[in-house]
């Protein structure tokens, strides 16, 4: 007599230990897992809506200043290190994992201008409305010791901004005129004028480290190569540019914070027109910072709010904004890619989470996959009216919501009247001009 | 001089071979020239060329006289008389040449030029970047920082190098080791280790270690192998394999017989001995203890009494008294012997086959027992085992062909094939007009009261054109309604076997049945079928309105558009949207359950009444009353909310768009390694680690060709730049083509308004207008 048992192989159902997760046979014929489309489609939806309700990206607020927050500097070394200066002439160092200030430094008489950490960051570089430039270390005074400056640059002009070259110990000061320093002398390098105006911004190119942009309040934006000492090109534009930033990815892209509202990112081979206009802000745009990947950039605004763009998109992708937050004068995109700082009028300085709903802390391999499942559903379904209705949606503060819809308005009237001219003057006398256009006044070789 | 020239030229060129040839026409042309210079007038020549030379150059420089000597006079000669004046013209004309020095640029052009040219450089060292950002956009993962810090691990002797022995037990050691030879800093091998290290290289270290694992791995093959075989259970494969066996041990006793006949005498002693050994132990009489139980059981049992003669079949060989004959044909005996001592169950007994019953008053089934028949041939086993399979084969394909004729015929098992023909003959009645077989065929085949043979039926079927199968479909479609009452009719039609009468009867049962089911149909056709002849009055005045003699010209616009029935078209276009909207019924039918299964058995009809459900009636279609209009009802507003109205934008066309849609990512659909392929994030960064911007190291480091591109890049054109593509990438929007997934394409849509027929459409309007 036959007897039949079932025999399988152990191998295939025990565990080594009981930690491990219990293997699950899965038959993958897709007969038995229909509507494929249907549940994707819900659970992107459902991943929409997580994200929408764990979109928190308020950390924390850094207060200890005594005065608007006029500029920031990130450590290019340590993560959890960043310098404030105040308006009051204060410079502040905080440490973010404890999100306290570490240390203190009256600076300056009146503003802090600028500041920037030396590449290799043992000090750090400061500019005031005394008209000085100072470098300090960075690590604090021993016990007993006074607060100073390392050195003491004394100069004949305000300077307004300061940045220091990425490999080398050379920085470059503006105010009247673009000055190159070498961090041994006390005279500049070299001096680069075209015009004279008050420049308000110059920062080096992080890749190709001899470029230099400035932006000046005739409306005009100049790039310089140390190398040659000249300028190269300028450009000018409807009305000012306060900052530039350089993508540190691209070695030849540079978003420019306009007065207009609009950010600008141009191409600089071409500068004719901007790669990319970026509109979303109410008010003047005060500050830039990239992220470090270059896919996308932090703006601060006079309208009391930071928005995030991606760099290839005219719109953004994010709106910060807190009920107590004012003018935000200055913002940094921190070197790990995590977290943006901003630091505003009501001197504050506010920590976010780059990625609003981003869980933060060591996820575990599950919660990952989890985590880039959902991720690439939202991207998958992004098009679906339904989804993108959810994952666009953004409170807003009642003043820059009716902002918004005012300047719609004032838009369409714009294009209704343009539309109209067209149509009662002669064709071709009234020329279609791309958005991109618009904003450039001329090119100066 | 000048007048050998041309000889010169062609000669010079001249290889060796050539030079006699070369001489002769020179000598040819000499004599020609000085003919010519008889005649008075010295002509000068120029070279000429008329052949292939390496040596004939634009300038009309020939190396004449290559194969002449040169003269010492000629050398001494000047070319020609040098005049004084030539260096007083040249700088006569530098003079007038040049003008007053030219005013320095001022001081803001001159920083423009200086300007214009740094920035012509420096874009151009930029643009070195231009590949290695656009591959940086396109990539699929980007891992920030894009420099990683390797973990070194340093080696153990540099490590131990630093080290010293300090305490005096350390130095002790040392010392012990020093004394036995034990390496401690660098090599950290024995002088001995080493050597055996460099006597075997790598490569031959591997390959024996392969060879080995290789031997051990067909090892443990084959013992699974023998211990599964020998695990198992069934008698007949280890008769099989004791045959094959044996076959083998005969093929080889015969090549052992050809190579060498006295091993081969050796081996046949040896079996010699294996017999009557055998037949000393009396093992197969009937006095063991297990023939003595079958001996009880084989009353009872098929397979005890098998065995029991299996048995009694060997004893009676084994003492049968041996023959003495030459080995070769003793050994075939014994082989015969054997294979009759097998037992032959299927053989002795036509009856298990193990063959369905219920198929055997099949005719070729009813060829089995023939062969089967054939008392004892053993001989022939396996040859009929063989044709079994074949005939069971022949059979399976036959229960298909049955099975599937029945399926096309769409009547139940039981019902016959009386059915079949009344269905045929609906299908005529239904559609007088569209099918082109007169539907009187298969009526008269019903009529006839014969069953039609299988084959002229199928031919039949077979001869349909693409139009009757619309119809049939139509007919399932209303038998699966209708079903009941078809089998009520069936009744009735198998009562009444005369022809007449089941003519009528089917006639009174289709009036009276069918009617209210397909009221709807029939109301629709007549609507259509009314139509031509209305068409007809509108288009005649048309015609004579525009044209007096306007036949001829309607006769032509008739004969070149006899092709395309338009109206037909769309009236033919129009149902089967029709039907298409019809809600279909769902057929729940588990065959096999709760009552019994099995190939060729139907489910009940009562089986098939309780689980066929049927949907609720559609709605009514909007069109229902408008005969040269469709309208299409497949855009649900609800759902319309959900779906995308527009191409968005990396996409082209919206197959893309819907591929993309319907591709799973999930881990439901796909296996894990897809899964995270499919999820992997587009940009990933560690935790805690600064992003340095990129450099040319990060570059080489990343992709080893792209350094290479980054030194060469020249500046790009404007279009291959960054910001053109940026810039496509920005315009895309809403002026594409809107197209969705499941939603009516916009072609659609304007069907969905009230499609009309292109040519159908004008007449009728304007015969209600009149």
């Amino acid at each position: 007599m036959r007897v039949k048992v079932l025999s399988r192989n152990p191998d295939d159902y025990v565990r080594e230990t009981k930690l491990d997760l219990q293997r699950v046979p899965r038959n993958y014929d897709p007969a038995l897992h229909p509507f494929e489309v249907a549940r994707e489609y819900v659970r992107a939806l459902n991943a929409t809506k997580l994200e929408r309700v764990f979109a928190k990206p308020f950390l924390s607020s850094l207060d200890g200043h005594r005065d608007g927050v006029n500029c920031m500097a990130k450590h290019p070394k340590s993560l959890s290190t960043v310098l404030s200066g105040a308006c009051d002439g204060e410079v502040k160092i905080w440490n973010l994992t404890k999100r306290q200030c570490i240390r203190t430094i009256q600076a300056h008489e009146g503003f802090v201008r600028g500041m920037c950490a030396r590449f290799c960051g043992t000090s750090f570089f400061t500019v005031g409305d005394d008209k000085t430039i100072k470098q300090w270390k960075m690590e604090s005074p021993e016990y007993g010791e006074e607060e100073e400056p390392v050195h003491t640059i004394l100069g004949k002009t305000v300077y307004t901004g300061i940045d220091h070259h990425w490999k080398e110990p050379v920085f470059a000061t503006c105010g009247h005129q673009v000055d190159i320093w070498d961090e041994q002398r006390t005279s500049p390098k070299c001096s680069l004028t075209w015009g004279f105006d008050s420049i308000s911004s110059v920062k080096f190119n992080p890749i190709e480290t001899y470029l230099l942009g400035s932006c000046a309040s005739d409306r005009n934006i100049v790039l310089y190569d140390i190398r040659k000492s000249t300028p190269l090109k300028k450009v000018i534009l409807n009305m000012r540019t306060n900052t530039l930033c350089w993508n540190p990815m691209e070695a030849f892209n540079f978003t420019a914070a306009n007065e207009d509202y609009n950010l600008y990112t141009f191409d600089m081979r071409f500068l004719e027109s901007p790669v990319m206009v970026h509109m979303d802000h109410v008010s003047a745009v005060l500050d830039v910072d990239y992220s470090p990947t270059g896919k996308e950039f932090v703006s601060a605004s006079f309208d009391k709010s930071i928005r995030i763009f991606p760099v290839d998109k005219g719109h953004s992708r994010e709106v910060y904004h807190t009920k107590r937050m004012q003018h935000v004068i200055t913002v940094k995109w921190t070197s790990d890619n995590k977290y943006i700082l901003c630091g505003s009028d009501e001197m504050n300085i506010r920590l976010w989470k780059a990625n609003a709903s981003e869980k933060l802390g060591v996820l575990a391999p599950r919660e990952k996959a989890a985590m880039n499942y959902n991720q690439k559903l939202k991207e998958k379904f992004q098009f679906h009216p339904q989804i993108r209705r959810i994952a666009q949606h953004r409170h807003l503060p009642k003043s820059i919501y009716c902002q918004i819809k005012e300047q719609r308005i004032m838009r369409e009237a714009r294009r209704r009247k343009e539309l109209n001219r067209r149509k009662h003057s002669k064709p071709g006398s009234v020329p279609f001009v791309p958005e991109r256009k618009k904003h450039i006044v001329a090119v100066v070789k | 001089m000048a007048e050998e020239d041309p000889a010169a030229a062609a000669a010079g060129s001249g290889s060796e071979s050539e030079e006699g040839q070369e001489d002769g026409e020179r000598r040819h042309r000499q004599l020609l020239e000085a003919i010519s210079a008889l005649s008075g007038r010295k002509r000068r020549k120029l070279a000429e060329r008329s052949e292939a030379s390496g040596q004939v150059s634009e300038f009309n420089v020939t190396c004449k006289g290559a194969g002449e000597k040169l003269v010492l006079s000629e050398l001494l000669q000047p070319i020609h008389p040098k005049s004084t004046l030539g260096s007083v013209r040249k700088e006569l004309a530098r003079v007038k040449r040049k003008a007053a020095v030219e005013l320095p640029l001022s001081k803001e052009e001159a920083k423009r030029v200086v300007r214009e040219a740094a920035y012509v450089t420096t874009s151009k060292d930029v643009g070195k970047w231009q590949q290695v950002v656009l591959q940086n956009r396109r990539a699929e993962q980007l891992v920030f920082p894009l420099r990683q810090d390797i973990a070194t691990v340093t080696p153990l002797e540099r490590v131990t190098s630093a080290w010293k022995a300090r305490t005096p037990l350390e130095q002790e050691i040392f010392g012990l080791l020093h004394k036995t030879q034990q390496p401690v800093t660098d090599p950290l091998l024995t002088p001995e280790e080493m050597a055996s290290v460099q006597a075997m290289s790598l490569e031959e270290a591997r390959r024996r270690r392969a060879e080995l694992q290789k031997a051990r791995a067909v090892q443990s093959y084959y013992e699974a192998k023998a211990r599964r075989a020998k695990r198992i259970k069934s008698k007949k494969y280890h008769r099989v394999l004791k045959k094959s066996r044996r076959r083998q041990a005969l093929k080889e006793f015969e090549q052992l017989h050809k190579s060498d006949p006295a091993a081969a005498l050796a081996r046949l002693e040896e079996l010699e001995q294996l017999r009557m050994q055998e037949r000393m132990s009396l093992k197969h009489q009937n006095k063991g203890k297990w023939a003595k139980s079958r001996a009880i059981m084989a009353k009872y049992d098929l397979e005890a009494r098998k065995a029991m003669q299996e048995q009694l079949a060997r004893n009676k060989e084994l003492m049968q008294k041996v023959r003495v004959e030459p080995p070769e044909e003793e050994l075939c005996e014994v082989l015969e012997e054997d294979t009759t001592a097998l037992p032959m169950p299927s053989g002795a007994n036509p009856w298990m086959l193990g063959r369905p019953s219920g198929l055997a008053p099949e005719p070729e089934a009813q060829e089995g027992p023939r062969d089967d028949i054939v008392p004892g041939a053993v001989e022939n086993k396996d040859k009929m085992e063989e044709e079994e399979e074949e005939l069971s084969e022949e059979e399976a394909l036959l229960q298909d062909f049955e099975q599937k004729r029945r399926e096309r015929t769409g009547s139940p098992e039981g019902q016959g094939r009386d059915h079949v023909g009344a269905d045929e003959t609906e299908i005529g009645a239904e559609q007088p007009r569209d099918s082109p077989v007169p539907p009187v065929c298969a009526e008269e085949l019903v009529s006839a009261g014969l069953e039609p043979p299988p084959q002229a039926q199928e031919q039949l079927l077979l001869s349909e054109q693409p139009r009757r199968v619309r119809t049939m479909e139509d007919v399932e479609n209303l038998a699966k309604d209708e079903l009941v009452e078809e089998q009520e009719k069936l009744v009735v039609l198998r009562a009444g076997k005369q022809a007449q009468q089941q003519e009528e009867g089917r006639a009174g049962d289709r009036h009276t049945k069918k009617a209210p089911a397909k009221r709807k149909m029939i109301s629709l056709e007549a609507v259509l079928d009314g139509k031509p002849q209305e068409m007809d009055c509108p288009s005649l005045p048309v015609v004579l309105e525009e044209e007096e003699g306007g036949i001829e010209q309607r006769g032509m616009i008739t004969e070149a558009f006899a092709g395309d029935d338009v109206v037909a078209d769309f009236r033919r276009e129009k149902r089967k949207a029709e039907e298409a909207g019809k809600p279909q019924p769902v057929n729940l039918v588990l065959p096999g359950w709760g009552e019994w299964g099995g190939t060729g058995l139907k489910p009940s009809a009562r089986k098939v009444k309780r689980f066929l459900i049927k949907p609720p009636p559609a709605p009514q279609r909007k069109d229902q009353h408008l005969p040269h209009v469709i309208m299409s009802e497949k855009r649900n507003i609800h759902a319309a909310a959900h779906q995308v109205s527009e191409l968005p934008f990396p996409f082209e066309r919206h197959q893309q768009f819907e591929q993309s849609m319907r591709t799973p990512v999930g881990p439901t659909w796909n296996t894990q390694r897809a899964f995270q392929k499919l999820t992997a994030p587009r940009v990933i960064t560690r935790t805690g680690h600064i992003i340095q911007p990129i450099s040319a190291e990060d570059v080489s480091d990343t992709a080893p060709g792209s350094e290479a591109r980054l030194e060469g890049e020249a500046m790009p054109s404007r279009k291959a730049g960054p910001g053109k593509k940026a810039v496509s990438r920005g315009k895309a929007g809403p002026g594409k083509k809107a197209v969705s997934r499941g939603k009516a394409v916009p072609g659609q849509k304007a069907v969905s308004r009230g499609k009309a027929v292109p040519g159908a459409k004008a007449q009728p309007r304007r015969c209600r207008a009149q």
